[in-house]
């Protein structure tokens, strides 16, 4: 979701949130319990489908579901000598499925949707719960990934430039104190257009 | 155009004084404010928008006092920060720029066509659906600007908003600045940034030295630079 949604105006693009949502979460719980086969391979076949009719582009997909095959080039093989290849391949299928699914909703799907989509939800707990409040607490967190990822590549470039090379410490403090005066900064620029309250 | 008035304002942050006994009247159009750092110009500039509240006097806003009503006054009075990174909220361009204006009662429709129209001002239309943190450092500060703007707030304060970029965007930043029919009272350390200024103040040790035409105070501020 950071910096991963595709624009588009397919069908998929164009669903309800909630609906779509609610069909991940459906389809996910049905992968993840049957051990049918033929019921992975149908779901295999759908969400190609599905990634044809949202035309998101080719790259964009595979690099968000190359990592889990990093992790099934080990899992595979340790799950196919413990409890056979059937349910090795089984797994592998599920989880790819699954990711790519998710893949799919992420890149079809706007943080404001998805915020919005959120305060629907919470809207019978508003006794309980500021829908707003957790709406906006999703997106900064979301929004703070890339802001401390660029902080730690500053940090490890400055270390490489003075030529030295600390331990984990030397990187973790001005990390977690530069991360500070961002989150700082962001509050001030949050209250600054008037999300003061 | 907003009428702010600081009336004896002091600033003390433990020991040590920041700001004392500043009395201004900002009324016109485009108001340049330079000084060293450390000399408290930046503290200055954030009272008018409620981000500092002074340890003595007031700050008022068309007669509104800011550390009372800040709320009312952020309304009129938008605020651009040096790093523009601190000020992206939402991950793409256009979420950031609809950000401002949630919780202002507007339908789904009028945020959507105000937003369009607020990047279609700054050249950010094409950049919409992208993620605000892949933005070269200029685009990020047009997009701090747009963020803003739509929200149409009647007085701009921007705090150094050139020091961080290249001279490219650095000048396209301060062409904007010039035109924009809104009050802009801008903190810089590019003083050709505010040469044609109707006003420059001049900040040194948390006093005002020098405040009046452009060339009269750059004048000024540059023989207190030698």
């Amino acid at each position: 979701m950071i910096g991963l949604y595709s624009p588009g105006t397919s069908l998929i693009h164009r669903a309800p949130t909630l609906l779509k949502l609610l069909l991940l979460s459906l389809c996910v719980l049905l992968i993840g319990t049957s051990s049918d086969p033929w019921v992975a391979s149908g779901a295999a076949a759908g969400v190609v489908l599905l990634f044809l009719i949202a035309q998101v582009p080719l790259r964009a997909a595979v690099a968000q579901i190359a990592p889990i095959l990093l992790i099934l080039l080990v899992a595979v093989p340790i799950q196919g000598l413990l409890s056979g290849w059937t349910v090795a391949a089984l797994m592998a299928g599920r989880l790819i499925v699954a990711v790519a699914l998710a893949a799919l909703f992420t890149m079809t799907t706007t943080v404001t949707a998805v915020l919005e989509a959120f305060q629907t939800l919470l809207r019978p707990f508003n006794r309980f719960i500021d829908a707003d409040r957790v709406g906006l607490l999703v997106a900064l967190t979301i929004r703070c990934i890339p802001l401390v990822s660029d902080i730690v590549r500053e940090v490890l470039e400055a270390r490489t430039a003075r030529g030295t090379r600390g331990s984990p410490l030397s990187i973790a403090v001005p990390v977690v104190v530069r991360s500070l005066y961002a989150a700082d900064a962001l509050g001030e620029a949050l209250i600054a257009r008037g999300l003061d309250d | 155009m907003s009428i702010i008035h600081f009336e004896r304002v002091g600033q003390s942050f433990g020991d040590r004084t920041v700001l004392h006994d500043v009395n201004l009247s900002l009324t016109e159009h485009r108001i340049g404010i330079v000084g060293a750092n450390g000399s408290g110009k930046s503290t200055l500039v954030r009272m008018i928008n409620g981000l500092v509240t002074p340890t003595s006097g007031i700050v008022t806003v068309d007669g509104q006092n800011v550390a009372r009503h800040a709320r009312d006054v952020r309304r009129k009075v938008g605020f651009i920060f040096t790093n523009p990174d601190n000020q992206i909220v939402m991950p793409t361009v256009q979420e950031d720029v609809a950000f401002t204006l949630r919780r202002r009662g507007l339908s789904a429709a009028e945020i959507a066509e105000r937003t369009a129209v607020a990047l279609e001002q700054f050249g950010l239309s094409e950049h919409a659906d992208h993620p605000a943190h892949r933005l070269s450092g200029g685009q990020k500060q047009l997009l701090a600007l747009a963020a803003v703007l739509v929200a149409e707030p009647a007085t701009i304060v921007a705090d150094e908003p050139t020091t961080l970029l290249d001279a490219r965007n650095a000048r396209r930043i301060s062409e904007l600045l010039q035109t924009l029919p809104q009050q802009v009272i801008v903190v810089t350390h590019h003083l050709h940034l505010v040469e044609e200024f109707d006003r420059v103040i001049v900040i040194e040790d948390g006093a005002v030295v020098a405040d009046g035409e452009a060339a009269e105070s750059l004048a000024a501020y540059r023989a207190l630079l030698q």
